[in-house]
């Protein structure tokens, strides 16, 4: 399980997963968030519908992309939480369309 | 399109770059200095600025010692930009980057690439699975967010590897299981390199000081292993490793996978930099002169991005490659080149001495490199298996590049930088030729995917 270790009183700040309201360190970029919520599959692969999460939180991999107010294939290790931020699970079928 | 002018432009603000740049600037040469992260320091001092206030004492002196560095690039006048990635960088010394959505197009008469290094390639059945994580994601969740994961089981080999582990133990944090897949005989074959790191004591003893430490917690700890592998339908539900004769399960929902870090050469390659391969390192190293200078004109590469050597080498070789590009662009006489960099060079030697020693001691068993289960996901991305892969070789296929055609392997969005190596050497492996031979990806721009509006917006700029 994923936990913070800051005792500092960190800015909250609400975002959703899949409609579900999450207070989170308005710090974290959106992976950090999202796991630290124990959400740890981002996505669904296009050809295997495998799950996937985070693998290098460097940008490397692209296995944390994620959909991000309507936009699927985000870095969701990259991008920085923002308030009232909408996310989504990204479903796309071998077509390259999104659910 | 205006494209401003550079005297150098600096790719990467970690202790390479950052080194680079701070001595460019001593000279006046106008610098330009593009980095993907949001603050500078690299992976390897992530985010010290924001953690010096929280003052961790458990992320160890190592990292500490980045901050007067990044202190020091902070109060420079240089042209900063970050959350910036380079998707193109021509031989004609022109590098496109976008931020936040919008591509810029600028021109350096001499550009340094200071990528650094990326984790090794783990494919093991079950790597992919959500849940498995690499052992530096886990570090920087931790520099970067101060974010833990209890009771999770670390996989692999490297200094890296003892490094996190310590730091959990240092914070508190319950581990689930350390496996170590360092295999035994590296010991024996690293013993003929120990005069030579009995120099460089320090750096053994603390490697020494913190697998005691480690051991001393109480912390299930596992070696002389023969196979691991992770299971779970959707997500990790547990990992097995084989040793005396059998199977061996422990459950767990987290995973940490490290195997050692290898240059980020996709950049490097893009641009049409000569590369060898580095059996000691089983890894390809970028060629470069003593001055950082790769077999492109203006293009110098430094740091990890060329051969790995850590963050204290990565800074004497950003400095040295400055010198290099100042002399190259007349600011300052090959003669103030050779006698400048001295010092520089001094601290690096003595920085080089104890690596034949680690990278033979940590130099990962070719069965987590070139795995036998045909089942095994080689290329993330693409969701290509060794059988699929196995299977091409069978049909005729030759090559990495050959193998895109064939399987797609290499082509998903991380551009082969998590299949890459895994690839060269099974290819080397079934042909039965060797790494140099079978080659690499052919490294097209873009180098990182941009979409099409951020290509549009190209001509704005």
């Amino acid at each position: 399980m994923f936990r913070s270790i800051n005792n500092s009183q960190d800015e909250l700040i609400t975002i959703y997963f899949e409609g579900r309201a999450l207070s989170v360190s308005k710090d974290h970029n959106v992976a950090t968030a999202l796991l630290e919520a124990g959400i740890s599959n981002f996505r669904k692969t296009a050809l295997n519908n495998e799950s996937r999460g985070p693998y290098c939180m460097m940008g490397v991999c692209f296995d944390c992309l994620i959909n991000i107010n309507g936009i699927d294939n985000q870095q969701s290790c990259m991008i920085q939480v923002s308030g009232g931020m909408k996310i989504k699970r990204q479903i796309i079928n071998t077509l390259g369309i999104g659910e | 399109m205006n494209s401003a002018e550079y005297d150098i432009i600096i790719i990467g603000a970690g202790p390479a770059g950052i080194s680079a740049t701070i001595l460019a600037e001593q000279y006046k040469a106008s610098v330009l200095v593009l980095d993907e992260n949001c603050a500078p320091g690299g992976q390897i001092y992530r985010a010290i600025e924001k953690n010096q206030k929280k003052a961790y004492a458990w992320l160890g002196q190592s990292y500490q010692d980045g901050l007067p560095l990044v202190e020091a690039f902070r109060k420079s006048r240089v042209d900063y930009r970050h959350s910036a990635t380079v998707w193109h960088l021509s031989n004609t010394k022109t590098v496109h980057y976008c931020v936040n959505g919008r591509t810029h197009s600028v021109k350096g008469r001499q550009i340094l690439i200071a990528t650094g290094a990326q984790e090794r390639p783990f494919p093991i059945l079950g790597w992919t699975l959500s849940g498995v994580m690499s052992a530096g994601a886990a570090q920087i969740l931790l520099k970067e967010s101060g974010v833990v994961c209890e009771n999770a089981v670390f996989i692999g080999t490297g200094p890296l590897l003892y490094l996190i582990a310590h730091q959990y133990i240092s914070a508190g944090i319950p581990i689930k299981a350390i496996i170590d897949t360092t295999p035994r005989s590296n010991y024996f074959r690293a013993i003929k390199y120990g005069f030579g790191a009995l120099r460089s004591i320090k750096s053994i003893l603390q490697g020494w000081r913190w697998k005691r430490e480690i051991l001393k917690s109480g912390t299930l700890y596992i070696s002389n292993i023969n196979g691991v592998r992770i299971n779970g339908s959707d997500s990790v539900e547990s990992i097995e490793y084989f040793q005396k004769g059998k199977w061996r399960n422990i459950s767990c929902k987290h995973v940490f996978l490290h195997q050692g870090v290898v240059p980020e050469i996709n950049t490097s390659l893009s641009v049409g930099c000569d590369k060898s391969w580095n059996e000691r390192q089983a890894c390809w190293t970028i060629d470069v002169n003593q001055y950082g200078q790769s077999s492109v004109s203006g293009i110098s590469v430094a740091g990890d991005a060329s051969s790995i050597a850590g963050g204290v080498a990565a800074a004497q070789r950003g400095s040295i490659a400055a010198l290099n590009m100042l002399c190259n662009i007349d600011i300052i006489s090959s003669r103030d080149r050779g006698v400048l960099s001295k010092p520089f060079k001094k601290k690096l030697r003595a920085e080089m001495i104890a690596r034949a020693f680690i990278e033979t001691l940590f130099k990962p068993h070719s069965r987590y490199r070139i795995p036998q289960d045909s089942e095994t996901i080689i290329c993330r991305c693409e969701e290509v298996t060794l059988a699929q892969i196995k299977e091409s070789i069978d049909l005729g296929c030759k090559g990495p590049s050959q193998l895109k055609s064939f399987t797609r392997c290499g082509m998903g969005p991380c551009q082969g930088r998590f299949c890459g190596l895994s690839v060269t050497e099974i290819l080397a492996k079934e042909l039965g030729v060797g790494a140099k031979q079978v080659g690499y990806y052919n490294i097209r721009p873009p180098i990182k995917p941009i979409t099409l509006g951020e290509l549009a917006s190209l001509d704005e700029t």
